[in-house]
């Protein structure tokens, strides 16, 4: 049998979200953005919401989201994005808003934006990649850095005198009255990838039923930014980012 | 008066609010802060969003304010914002985004001391902030400079004509004195919103997800990392400046067509220069008024061919001496050109403003 043989269309068990363009990825090998691209994506299509849809990008990583989705997106500047997403779906209530942002981003420069947004009950969901570090300027230290974890910011380890401790963010977030869904995620299984995709197809519905603000964390890794390879960077994850942060619902009004 | 006008005496600061619901505003983002609240206050109180639909939000800060205006702007809807100096010098990130990304908005800036947290009480020492863009790179935004309460409410629905026209931040740059301030104001008829439709047809760049199965994606981004790429969007760019330029002049003359001696002024520096030149007329000084309405696009051309025909030119502005860079690179050396102003948040009476014309122009 040789490959063309397998490749016809009445075996295809699987491909990509049609909103998934042609365009190359610029993520590094191992990184965790191209599977919640690939979620998002799916999900979009599957709520039928390709016309009604306004993506908006963080400065980070996922600045050139809007490369490879091929719906309407809005760039934000560093860390603004839920204010974006704010007034986007005030503006277009019967539109699905999301933001797509990173934690310097969202924990960080963001913090205001982000709890601001949350805590107003606004109908959107912002996706949060967590890798615990800056991946875009080149593996600095975020406020989500584990204790003790080497960056090119802190490279004797995160101390917590002289750099404080990490924000938990979706902690935070599941305390306000104002979010509906908040949630940490991973994709570093295929069980794994099944949950996150759940727990985004969740939230968009949440926003579109205006329940309220939703949060979905997804712990991720940056191979680069640690210096491991992508396998190993998924081990390192499970065994340190894991108990930092735990995978599972932290609020499901 | 034509039907649905409607005559009130007004704050500037409730003319502008009571415009922007009259004029098919979408939305208003704000942060409180003085002279400037009533903008706020205003359309709390008449709740716009139960009638016109547009939508009223405080929000947490100015950084996020001028964001929201990003992001409402990058949508196709008519957005604004209003602040004063302190609070404007917080949006100048927002404002760069948005001119980089071709965004329409307005921005009000009801002026105060500085520098820092300054005074509240009235000032035009953001004329350079304002004038020379503000935030980082290359870019203009589109400022009118209002003298009136009237002309707060009429400005409104022309900086959004303007806003849209050239897909441009645009800025009302009032003061304290002229948001504070109440005065008869004929309000124009209301007109609605723009339906989803009228915004499609308006602006098939915006991201809303209209259409998107028979277009290509709409991607609004101030960010672009091939250097040639980047240079051929600011030549684009200025281009795009350069027409407003040539089209978008605004000013208006009071006097001078048969001055010796001519004040340049504008907003509220403008109000008080009028009843200077009125007494500087009574003491058989020939003065006349030249008052920039655009501050941006400055009327470089109108303010030369002012220099070429008078002895000399006093610029009053309620600042140290800003725009009077601005009619010196005009007048190009053709005549003396001086500078009156006062700081601090006092604004400058019309005696002191005759002595100045007279001490600092001595054959006036």
């Amino acid at each position: 049998m040789t490959r063309e043989d397998i490749i016809r269309p009445e075996n295809l068990v699987y491909a990509k979200p049609a909103l998934m363009n042609e365009q190359a990825m610029h993520y590094c090998p191992g990184c965790s953005h191209g599977v919640v691209h690939k979620l998002v994506a799916e999900v979009i299509e599957e709520m039928g919401m390709e016309e009604r849809t306004i993506g908006v990008c963080p400065v980070g990583c996922a600045v050139f989201a809007y490369r490879y989705l091929d719906i309407d997106w809005e760039e934000a500047a560093h860390g603004r994005a839920p204010a974006l997403a704010t007034a986007c779906k005030r503006l277009w209530p019967d539109r699905l808003v999301f933001t797509y942002q990173g934690d310097g981003d969202l924990a960080c420069i963001g913090t205001a934006e982000t709890i601001h947004a949350l805590n107003r009950g606004e109908n959107i969901t912002i996706i949060f990649i967590n890798n615990a570090i800056y991946g875009m300027t080149g593996g600095q230290m975020a406020p989500t850095t584990l204790m003790g974890m080497k960056t090119a910011t802190c490279p004797y380890g995160r101390d917590p005198h002289l750099h404080g401790y990490p924000l938990h963010i979706s902690d935070i977030a599941a305390t306000l009255e104002g979010t509906a869904y908040v949630t940490r995620q991973s994709v570093e299984t295929v069980a794994a990838i099944r949950r996150a995709k759940k727990a985004i197809r969740h939230a968009f519905d949440n926003s579109m039923q205006g329940r309220g603000s939703n949060l979905v964390e997804i712990v991720s890794t940056c191979s680069s930014g640690w210096k491991m390879t992508p396998e190993k960077a998924n081990r390192w994850m499970e065994e340190h980012m894991f108990p930092y942060y735990p995978i599972g619902d932290l609020k499901d009004k | 008066m034509p039907e649905n006008e409607e005559v009130l005496l007004l704050k500037g600061n409730e003319a502008i609010a009571r415009a922007a619901i009259r004029c098919g505003c979408d939305g208003y983002f704000g942060y409180p802060i003085t002279p400037q609240s009533e903008v706020l206050e205003t359309l709390a109180l008449l709740k716009p969003w139960e009638t016109t639909g547009m939508v009223v939000l405080q929000a947490e800060s100015e950084v996020a304010a001028i964001n929201m205006l990003y992001g409402g702007g990058g949508s196709g809807k008519r957005v604004m914002t209003s602040s004063s100096s302190p609070g404007v010098a917080l949006m100048q990130e927002g404002i760069s985004y948005m001119a980089g990304a071709e965004i329409p908005g307005l921005i009000v800036n009801v002026q105060r001391g500085g520098p820092g947290l300054g005074t509240i009480q009235p000032s035009q020492s953001d004329y350079n902030q304002a004038t020379r863009g503000g935030g980082n790179g290359d870019y203009n935004v589109v400022v009118l400079a209002p003298a009136s309460v009237q002309e707060m409410a009429d400005f409104v629905d022309l900086a959004f004509t303007l806003a849209f026209r050239y897909r441009n931040p645009v800025m009302i740059l009032s003061d304290g004195v002229i948001g504070q301030m109440m005065e008869k104001v004929v309000l124009p008829p209301a007109k609605p919103r723009r339906t989803e439709a009228e915004i499609a047809a308006e602006c098939p760049w915006a991201a809303n997800g209209h259409g998107l199965r028979s277009r290509k994606p709409n991607i609004l981004t101030s960010l672009e990392l091939d250097p040639a790429e980047m240079e051929k969007k600011n030549l684009r760019l200025q281009a795009k400046y350069q027409q407003i330029r040539e089209r978008e002049v605004r000013y208006q003359t009071v006097g001078c067509d048969d001055c010796d001696y001519a004040i340049v002024a504008f907003g509220s520096a403008a109000r008080i220069s009028q009843k200077a030149m009125e007494l500087a007329r009574a003491r058989g000084i020939r003065v006349g008024l030249f008052r920039p309405v655009t501050l941006w696009p400055f009327p470089e051309r109108e303010v030369a061919a002012l220099a070429a025909r008078v002895k000399g030119i006093l610029v009053v502005e309620i600042n140290a001496g800003q725009m009077v860079v601005d009619v010196r690179l005009a007048a190009a050396g053709r005549v003396p050109v001086e500078h009156f102003g006062r700081l601090g948040g006092i604004v400058p009476d019309p005696d002191e403003i005759v002595d100045a014309l007279v001490t600092k122009l001595p054959h006036a």
